[in-house]
């Protein structure tokens, strides 16, 4: 309190309704308007709270002035009984962390105006974060680059890269939580060890050798394997701190925000590649070989990095975008769906189905998960349900809808195609992806009528993301030898 | 004497939930109820109950609603739920069963409650 300005004139003190014309009237009154506008600047206590705990300490002083103690000796008694307001705001942020998980993610609660050296590394490390992400990025950069050397050609040797991506890549990042949350050493040998899993068993084994087809299992083990190992970046990126369900969460909106970001550097990337090669080559110089071979896989990689720290320090200067785009995606998803159903009702040629039709599905699955959890992510928890609630109750009962027609229609068929790798893979997922639903919907229609609290419909996504890695894991590693590597 | 802190961290939702128990409330009041009960051993920092309340309303173990104090003030007032009253039920068993072991653990005559009660009988 001390540093506060005593005539900091207070926009908040109308919820007393004391003073109408601004000039304050009494002692106290100035007191408690400093002491708001200097708590009003912790992001995790919301102007909501700051209410609540100004009633608390107005009835204090009034108690403490009716056993004859004067204006600032009440008022004082009264702030210091309230606590610390750092460890007050380090409480609310622990409660509510989707106000502000950037700050959390930074490892303190105080608002850069006024940082408390409650560590005295976490300043330097912060500052710090974009040199290491910077080297890691061209690190990774240059790993990308790395199996060249060791006789690996990119054009021919796609299979290799395709394999490898991930695990080229993805451990930098591990590296930079790991150097950032200052992990300690089980979960450091738990992501060190799941990597070195996916790295021995993608490399090892006997895959189809022939380089014009690439084996289905193959594929499957490299797609499979991105997410797996996403989702082991994930073990470094809550400290180790795994189980609890708002780390896992915060998470989710690092992932979401990550990939807005990666979008936006990819795209700003390209465009100015496109642009490189043009200029060159309109004063005759042909430099597209080395923004091929060098600039886009290199800059891939070290965007990746890029994009983390970005999501990291700057959430600041844009709002969170992933929620954002729920909003305005799942009224259009769900009109998309219903219209689905009409058309198949109507045409009643859904049962014709073709081969892609599931993975189609898949997909549509896989974005209506996505919408779901990312207004989750978003979502004030105390908030009472609304239109928005009620309309992913639609959502997800028609997802589900169009779901359970083309399941019957692909089941009605699998005697014909037999199991194939790609038919049982993506069969797991949407049946994985339909158990989701299934419960989700039942949570979300319990939270709408009011039987359920949020934290309900909270609880099941994050306690759904090792289902996730679970079957990740199972299609990367064990469906190759299971369908002898074909 | 002062209760630790994890003690009173880990007393601190079945306090709560149980003075709710009793009828709605708001903050200052359920504080001073504590310090009335504990005769001011019981104590934490004022401002670390509403968390605690924030995250009770979050899991669905009490209801909030804001209201007029007598002065005029808004004032949120919190009420148990019947998700909170099952919890409170459940964590009156555990902490049953936790203060049973320690009348057993511990001798009768070993404390200074003990004795005095001893003392006056």
């Amino acid at each position: 309190m001390a540093t506060e300005q005593p005539g900091a004139e207070a926009s908040g003190t109308d919820v007393t309704g004391t003073h109408a014309n601004g000039i304050d009237t009494t002692g106290i009154d100035a007191l408690v308007a400093s002491w708001r506008t200097w708590i009003e600047q912790r992001d995790a206590i919301a102007p909501a709270d700051v209410d609540e705990l100004e009633g608390h300490l107005r009835d204090q002083v009034d108690d403490l002035l009716g056993r004859g103690l004067s204006d600032d000796e009440a008022f004082l008694v009264a702030v210091k009984r309230l606590g610390r307001v750092d460890d007050l705001a380090r409480e609310y942020a622990r409660e509510h962390s989707e106000r502000l998980w950037k700050q959390l993610v930074l490892g303190d609660g105080s608002p850069s105006g006024a940082a408390v050296g409650s560590g005295a590394g976490t300043g330097r490390r912060r500052a710090a974060g974009l040199a290491v992400a910077l080297g890691l990025g061209v690190a990774a950069g240059l790993a990308v680059k790395l199996p060249e050397l060791f006789g690996v050609d990119a054009p021919r040797d796609l299979s290799f890269y395709l394999r490898n991506a991930a695990l080229l890549v993805l451990p930098f990042l591990a590296a930079y939580f790991a150097w950032r949350r200052r992990l300690d050493a089980v979960p450091i040998a738990v992501v060190a060890g799941g990597f070195a899993v996916f790295a021995i068993a993608l490399n090892a084994y006997p895959f189809d050798p022939d380089v014009s087809s690439l084996a289905a299992t193959e594929l499957l083990a490299a797609i499979h394997s991105i997410v797996a190992l996403w989702l082991i970046v994930g073990v470094a990126y809550t400290g180790g701190d795994w189980r609890r369900d708002a780390s896992r969460m915060d998470f989710v909106r690092f992932s979401g925000e990550w990939f807005v970001y990666y979008l936006l550097l990819a795209l700003g990337g390209g465009a100015l590649s496109a642009l490189t090669i043009g200029v060159f080559a309109s004063i005759g110089v042909d430099v597209s070989w080395f923004v091929f071979e060098w600039v886009l896989p290199c800059g891939a990689a070290g965007a990746v990095l890029v994009a983390a720290w970005l999501v990291e320090a700057k959430q600041r200067v844009i709002e969170n975008i992933a929620p954002v785009l729920t909003k305005v995606f799942t009224p259009l998803m769900t009109a998309m769906m219903l219209a689905l159903i009409v058309a198949a009702l109507v045409q009643w040629n859904l049962v014709d189905v073709s081969r892609d039709l599931l993975i189609a599905f898949d997909v549509v699955l896989v974005v209506v998960v996505a919408l779901l959890v990312y207004s989750i992510s978003a979502r004030d928890p105390l908030q009472a349900p609304g239109w928005f609630d009620r309309l992913q109750v639609l959502m997800l009962a028609s997802a589900l809808v169009v779901d359970v027609i083309v399941l019957i229609a692909m089941l009605g068929r699998t005697g014909e195609f037999g199991f194939s790798p790609n038919k049982t893979a993506s069969l797991g997922l949407n049946l994985i992806l339909a158990a989701n639903l299934v419960w989700a919907l039942r949570l979300q229609v319990g939270f709408v009528r009011g039987r359920l609290p949020f934290a309900a419909v909270e609880r099941w996504q994050t306690a759904y993301l090792p289902v996730y890695l679970a079957w990740a894991a199972f299609v990367a590693l064990a469906f190759p030898p299971l369908f002898g590597f074909a | 004497m002062r209760i630790g802190k994890d003690l009173v961290a880990a007393a601190a939702t079945p306090v709560v939930l149980g003075i709710l128990a009793d009828g709605e409330s708001y903050g200052y009041a359920i504080l001073q109820r504590i310090a009335d009960l504990s005769g001011g051993e019981l104590q934490w920092s004022d401002g670390m109950l509403y968390p605690l309340l924030h995250r009770l309303e979050r899991l669905g173990q009490v209801e909030s609603e804001w209201r007029q104090s007598d002065a005029g003030r808004p004032r949120k007032h919190y009420r148990l739920s019947a998700a909170g009253a099952a919890a409170l039920a459940e964590q009156r068993r555990q902490w049953t069963v936790v203060g049973d072991v320690l009348g057993k653990v511990w001798p009768h005559d070993g404390g200074p409650r003990a004795n005095l009660a001893l003392g006056m009988a």
